[in-house]
C-alpha cells in the first residue's frame, strides 16, 4: 500500500503562520491563550478539504450507529420480481440478484466496517502503543529485537499476509479484526516509538528522573500524553486504510460471510451481474472510495490541525 | 571661477556626511495571522549611510527582523509592507516587481543569516555555491568566476581557499561557514548589507574573529551594514548608530558613544543596567529590572507604548504617542521627558541594590560537592570520546560555582555527571565526604531531595501536559512527603517567591513566556529544599532583561535559602555576576579555577585570557586587547597530547606544550592554573588585556 503524500501548500502555509504568529507576538505569554480544542476548530474551519472530510466521515459514522432505523428496506428481505432492477426512486441505488434494495444493505453494512475495521484499529493502536512504549524506553537490545521482529510483519504485503493468515484461521468477523490489529501494531509500534526516542531526552523527563521517579509513572505520565497528538492521528490514517482492508478482504471472500451485508461481499457477489446492471457493483465500490477519502482527509486534517509543526510538538 | 567653486562645495559636503545609502522613511509593515491582522512595525525610519553600520537593537518581539526584512521587501508570505518608502542609492524599492527584486538581491544587496549551516545548501561545494552568486549577478564566466570566490574567500581571511572551495558545508566549522556566507554576500559588493544575528550561533572565541572581520570588511567595502542583534556587547564592537527597538517602533537612535553614555530614553537605560556590567567584586549586587513584559503588538497601550513599564512615567504619557524626535544633535528619542533621563552611573547604583554584602564566610565554610578527578567517557565505535577528562571541582555550602567554556568543553557533562544523568565512568563525587552512587537511579530519595537542577531550554524543562501547580506538587508530595494540601499551599508559596502570581497554578506552560517557564523551572527546583542546584545556562535561551530579572531571583533565593549553585554558562558576564568561584574549562579539564576575583585579574590562564579579550561587553569604553583563537575545539575524541590546549594557545611556548603535561601552579588564595608558563610571567604579559576607560572605577585590578 502507498503511503499517501501529506505535503501540500497549505500545510506549508500553515507552519509559515504559525511560526511568524510566534515572533511577532513574542514569546511574552502572561496570559491564557485558548483552549487547545478551540485552537484546532479555528485552525479546521480554515481548511475545507478536511471539514469536508469531517463531515462525510461523521455522516457515516451516524449511520453505522443508526443504519437500521435508516435503512427503508429491510436489508435481507428478497423480491423475486424486482431483482436486478435499475435505480428508481423507491430503490435509488437499485436492486440485487435477489431483490434486495441496494441502499438499504449499504446503509446496514457500513456498521459492519466501522465495527471490524474499527475494533482492528484499536486493538492495534491499544497494543501498538504498549509495545512502542517499551522499546523506545528501555532501548538497546530490547528495542532492536522488538523493533526487527515488527519489520519482519512489515515486509509482508498486507493484504498478502491477511489472506495467509485468514486462509489459515477461517474467515470470520472476529478474525478479520485480529488480522487488521496484527497487520498495523508495527505501524502504530513505530510512530510511537520515535515519540517516545523524541521526547525521552526532554529537559521534563530528565528532570523526572532526578526527583527519582518511577520508570512507569515518566512512561505513562510524562511521556504517553505528550504522544497523544501524533497518536491520534496516526490511528485515524490506520483507520482509513483498515476500512479499504476490509472492503478488499470481504471481496475476496475471506471476510465475513453471506448474507451479511458487507460492502466488499456485495461487490463480490455482484461482479457476475456487472454487464447487465452495473449499479449493482458501482454504489457499493462508490461508497467505499467515499469512505476512505473522506476518512484520509479527516486524518490529513487532524495531522495538520494538531500538529502544525510538521509531526514535533 | 564660479562654476568651479559650485562644483567643489558638494563633493566637500559629500566628504563630511557620507551619502546616505539606504533609507527608510514611515515604513508600516503588516502580518497577516490566524489571530488577525498585526501590525509588526509602525512608521518606523531611519537611514544607514556608506561605510557604517546601524545596529539594530532588540528584545524578542521588537520587531527588527521584521524590519530589516520587510525594507528589502523579503517578508513571509503572510507579512506586508502596507505604508512608507524604502529607498536604495535613491531607487525606490517598495514598486519593484519581483523580478527586478531578485535582481536586486542578489546584486545590491546581501544577506547574512543567523545560522551559517542553513544559509548553505549542505549537498553543494562551498566553491561551486559561491561561484554560483559570481555567475549569476556579475556575468562571469566559470573561471572568472572561480577566480573572484578565491579573492573573496582570501578577503574574509579564510585559510586555503582553494582547499575550503572544494568542501561541503558540513565539513567545516561554524565560524568558517559564517565566514563563507559573508563572502558570499559581499561578492558583487552591495550597496546594503543585512546582517541578521550573524554572531549568536557562535561561541565567543569565534564570535570575536568574525566581528573582527566585519569590522575590517566595513571600511574595506562601501557597504551600508544593517546589523541586528540582541547583544549590547556586540553592539559596540561594530555599530556606529544604533536604533533601539520596542514592540515595532525605535525608541531612540543616536550613535554608538552617545547611546552608551548619556541614553535619553528609560527603555535604553534599563536595557543597559539589565546587562551585568564587568565588575568581579565579593560584593553582588542586583541587576535593573524592567517590570511587566513587552507588549503584544496587538494589544499596544494608548500613549507612549514604554509608559507601562518606565519608571519616570507621568499621566500625559499615557494619552498620546511620543514621535521620535531629534533631542540632541544625532540623537534621537521617543520620550517625551527625556531630560529627566539620568547619566546611567547614577542611576545604576540607585536602581540596584546590594544582594549580599561580600563572600565573607568563603573561607572556612565547609565543602558542599566535590568532584574529585570526574571522568566521563563515551565508547565510539571509532575511540573513546572523553567528554570529562579529570575535573576537580570544589562548590562550598551557600556559594555559587560557575563554569565557564566554549561548547564542547564539556560543561554540561561535568554537572549530568554530578547530578547522575550522565553517569561518571572514573573518580568520585562527593556530597558532605560521602561518596554518591553514579546515576540518579542508583541514588536513595534523601540523596535526590539535596541535589536538583535546572536546566537550559524553558520550553523542553515543563512537560507540556501538565499545569504549573502539578510541576511544582509532584516533588514536594514525592520527595519532600508531604500532602496534598500541604504540597499545594507550598507550592504557591514558591510561586510569589519567584515573583509569579498564585492564579498561574492551573495553567500550562504554552501559556507561559520563555522567562516565566524559567521561573516555574526554578521554583520546582527549590520545592524539595535542595542544598545544592546546578543550573545549566538557565538564562542563555532568554532576552537581556529577563535574564537580568532572572539572575536576580536567583542570587535572592540563595541569599533567603542557602543554597548552593553550580552555574554553568558560556557567558563570562554573567558568570562573574553570579559567581563566587569560578572554573574556566577546556574539553573536558579545568584551565583555571580559584576565586571569582582571582581568576579574572592577572594572572590569566592564556585560555582565560582570550576568553576574556573575546567577550563582547556592553561598554564602548573598555579596551580588550585583541587576542583570538584559531579553530575551534577539537574533538573530545582526539584530545592533543601535552597540554590540550597548546594547538591553539596564542601563549604556546613550543615542545614543552606539545609533549608534557602542564603543572598545575598555585596562586593566592585556592588559585590554581595549569599551564607552563609561572605566574609572575603571566601577570606581566596580561597586564593589558583587559583595560577599563577612564569612567570607570579603577576597583577591577585590586
Amino acid at each position: 500500500m502507498v503511503e499517501p503524500n501529506l505535503t501540500d501548500e497549505s500545510f506549508d502555509t500553515a507552519i509559515m503562520d504559525e511560526t511568524m504568529a510566534t515572533e511577532v507576538l513574542g514569546p511574552e505569554g502572561g496570559r491564557p491563550r485558548p483552549k487547545q480544542w478551540r485552537l484546532y476548530w479555528r485552525r479546521l474551519r480554515k481548511r475545507p478539504a478536511a471539514l469536508v472530510g469531517t463531515v462525510v466521515f461523521c455522516f457515516f459514522l451516524f449511520l453505522a450507529v443508526f443504519g437500521p432505523w435508516v435503512a427503508p428496506y429491510d436489508y435481507q428481505k428478497q423480491d423475486a420480481k424486482l431483482r436486478l432492477d435499475s435505480p428508481t426512486v423507491s430503490h435509488p441505488f437499485g436492486t440485487d440478484q435477489f431483490g434486495r434494495d441496494i441502499f438499504s444493505r449499504i446503509v446496514v453494512g457500513t456498521r459492519n466496517i466501522f465495527l471490524i475495521g474499527g475494533l482492528g484499529t484499536l486493538i492495534a493502536v491499544v497494543i501498538g502503543t504498549a509495545v512502542g512504549l517499551l522499546a523506545g524506553y528501555i532501548g538497546g537490545m530490547g528495542d532492536e529485537v522488538m523493533m526487527r521482529l515488527l519489520d519482519v510483519l512489515l515486509s509482508f504485503p498486507s493484504l498478502l499476509l491477511a489472506m495467509v493468515l485468514l486462509a489459515a484461521a477461517g474467515p470470520s468477523s472476529r478474525n478479520v479484526v485480529l488480522v487488521v490489529a496484527l497487520l498495523y501494531i508495527p505501524m502504530v509500534g513505530r510512530v510511537v516509538r520515535s515519540m517516545v526516542l523524541d521526547l525521552k531526552n526532554k529537559e521534563f523527563v530528565e528532570a523526572a528522573r532526578v526527583r527519582g521517579e518511577k520508570r512507569s509513572y515518566i512512561l505513562f505520565r510524562e511521556i504517553l500524553p505528550n504522544s497523544l497528538p501524533p497518536l491520534l492521528v496516526e490511528a485515524s490514517m490506520r483507520f482509513s486504510y483498515s476500512i479499504f482492508l476490509v472492503a478488499s478482504l470481504g471481496y475476496l471472500g475471506l471476510g465475513v460471510q453471506p448474507p451479511s451485508p458487507d460492502w466488499g461481499l456485495q461487490i463480490n457477489e455482484a461482479r457476475n451481474f456487472f454487464q447487465i446492471a452495473p449499479w449493482v457493483l458501482l454504489f457499493p465500490a462508490c461508497v467505499i472510495a467515499v469512505l476512505v477519502i473522506a476518512t484520509s482527509l479527516m486524518s490529513d486534517g487532524l495531522r495538520q490541525v494538531m500538529l502544525p509543526g510538521g509531526g514535533r510538538n | 571661477m564660479a562654476i568651479a567653486i559650485q562644483g567643489q562645495v558638494p563633493s566637500d559636503g559629500a566628504a563630511k556626511a557620507p551619502r546616505p545609502v539606504f533609507e527608510i522613511e514611515g515604513l508600516h509593515i503588516d502580518y497577516t495571522t490566524e489571530f488577525g491582522v498585526l501590525h509588526a512595525a509602525r512608521n518606523v525610519s531611519l537611514s544607514v549611510h556608506e561605510h557604517e553600520s546601524f545596529g539594530l537593537v532588540g528584545e524578542s518581539g521588537s520587531g527588527k527582523s521584521t524590519l530589516a526584512m520587510g525594507s528589502i521587501r523579503y517578508l513571509a508570505s503572510n507579512g506586508k509592507v502596507s505604508d512608507g518608502s524604502v529607498r536604495l542609492n535613491g531607487v525606490e524599492l517598495l514598486g519593484l516587481s519581483p523580478k527586478q527584486l531578485r535582481e536586486l538581491w542578489g546584486s545590491s544587496i546581501g544577506v547574512v543569516y543567523q545560522s551559517p549551516l542553513s544559509a548553505l545548501n549542505p549537498s553543494i561545494v562551498i566553491g561551486k555555491q559561491l561561484a554560483e552568486v559570481a555567475r549569476q549577478h556579475l556575468g562571469m564566466d566559470a573561471s572568472a568566476a572561480k577566480a573572484r570566490v578565491v579573492e573573496m574567500l582570501t578577503k574574509v581571511a579564510m585559510p586555503d581557499p582553494e582547499a575550503v572551495m572544494k568542501r561541503y558545508p558540513h565539513q567545516l566549522s561554524g565560524g568558517m561557514l559564517q565566514r563563507c556566507v559573508i563572502a558570499m554576500a559581499l561578492m558583487t559588493n552591495p550597496s546594503l548589507l543585512v546582517m541578521d544575528e550573524p554572531t549568536t550561533a557562535l561561541d565567543v572565541t569565534t564570535q570575536a574573529v568574525v566581528l573582527d572581520l566585519v569590522a575590517e570588511l566595513k571600511r574595506e567595502f562601501d557597504s551600508a551594514i544593517l546589523y541586528i542583534t540582541h547583544d549590547l556587547g556586540v553592539v559596540t564592537k561594530i555599530c556606529d548608530r544604533v536604533g533601539v527597538m520596542y514592540a515595532g517602533e525605535f525608541m531612540e537612535q543616536a550613535g554608538l558613544r552617545e547611546l552608551f553614555s548619556r541614553p535619553l530614553h528609560p527603555y535604553t537605560l534599563d536595557l543597559l543596567g539589565c546587562v551585568p556590567r564587568f565588575d568581579p567584586t565579593p560584593e553582588k549586587r542586583s541587576l535593573v529590572t524592567i517590570p511587566g513584559a513587552i507588549p503584544r503588538v496587538d494589544e499596544l497601550p494608548p500613549g507612549c507604548i514604554f509608559a507601562p513599564r518606565c519608571e519616570f512615567v507621568q499621566p500625559a504619557c499615557t494619552e498620546a504617542r511620543p514621535p521620535l524626535v531629534e533631542v540632541a544633535p544625532e540623537h534621537h528619542s521617543a520620550c517625551r521627558r527625556w531630560p529627566v533621563v539620568p547619566v546611567p552611573s547614577e542611576y545604576l547604583r540607585e536602581a540596584t541594590e546590594a544582594v549580599r554584602a561580600s563572600g565573607s564566610e568563603a573561607r572556612d565554610v565547609d565543602i558542599l560537592v566535590e568532584a574529585k578527578d570526574t571522568q566521563v567517557h563515551f565508547k565510539a565505535p571509532r575511540g573513546v570520546i572523553r567528554a570529562v577528562d579529570g575535573v576537580d571541582l570544589k562548590v562550598a555550602v551557600g556559594q555559587t560555582l560557575g563554569v565557564v567554556g566554549e561548547s564542547g568543553s564539556g560543561k554540561t557533562t561535568v554537572a549530568r555527571a554530578i547530578i547522575g544523568l550522565t553517569p561518571a565512568t572514573g573518580g568520585d563525587i562527593t556530597l558532605r565526604g560521602k561518596s554518591l552512587p553514579r546515576s540518579t537511579g542508583k541514588r536513595p530519595r534523601s540523596t535526590l531531595r539535596e541535589i536538583q537542577m535546572v536546566f537550559q531550554n524553558p520550553d523542553a524543562s515543563l512537560n507540556p501536559t501538565r499545569t504549573v501547580g502539578d510541576a511544582i506538587m509532584r516533588p514536594l508530595s514525592l520527595l519532600a512527603g508531604v500532602d496534598h494540601d500541604e504540597a499545594k499551599r507550598r507550592a504557591q508559596d514558591l510561586l510569589r517567591s519567584v515573583s509569579l502570581p498564585v492564579s498561574y497554578f492551573d495553567r500550562l506552560p504554552h501559556e507561559l513566556s520563555g522567562g516565566e517557564k524559567q521561573r516555574v523551572a526554578i521554583a520546582r527546583a527549590f520545592a524539595a529544599e535542595p542544598e545544592f542546584i546546578l543550573c545549566d545556562e538557565p538564562i542563555s535561551s532568554l532576552d537581556v532583561s529577563v535574564q537580568g530579572s532572572l539572575m536576580n531571583l536567583l542570587m535572592q533565593l540563595q541569599v533567603e535559602k542557602h543554597t548552593s549553585y553550580l552555574f554553568i554558562s558560556h557567558d563570562l558576564s554573567a558568570v562573574q555576576h553570579l559567581a563566587d568561584a569560578i572554573a574556566v574549562v577546556y574539553l573536558g579539564h579545568v584551565m583555571e579555577i580559584g576565586d571569582a576575583t582571582k581568576v579574572l585579574a592577572p594572572p590569566f590562564h592564556p585560555y582565560t585570557e582570550a576568553l576574556l579579550s573575546a567577550v563582547p561587553l556592553p561598554d564602548p569604553d573598555v579596551k580588550q586587547k585583541p587576542i583570538r583563537l584559531g579553530g575551534s575545539v577539537p574533538s573530545a575524541m582526539y584530545v592533543p597530547a601535552g597540554c590540550r590546549f597548546h594547538p591553539r594557545c596564542p601563549r604556546f611556548l613550543g615542545d614543552l606544550c606539545a609533549n608534557e603535561e602542564p603543572p598545575w601552579r598555585e596562586g593566592e588564595g585556592d588559585h590554581r592554573i595549569y599551564c607552563h608558563i609561572p605566574l609572575d610571567h603571566l601577570t606581566h604579559l596580561q597586564a593589558e588585556t583587559l583595560v577599563f576607560g577612564e569612567g570607570d572605577s579603577p576597583g577591577e585590578n585590586a
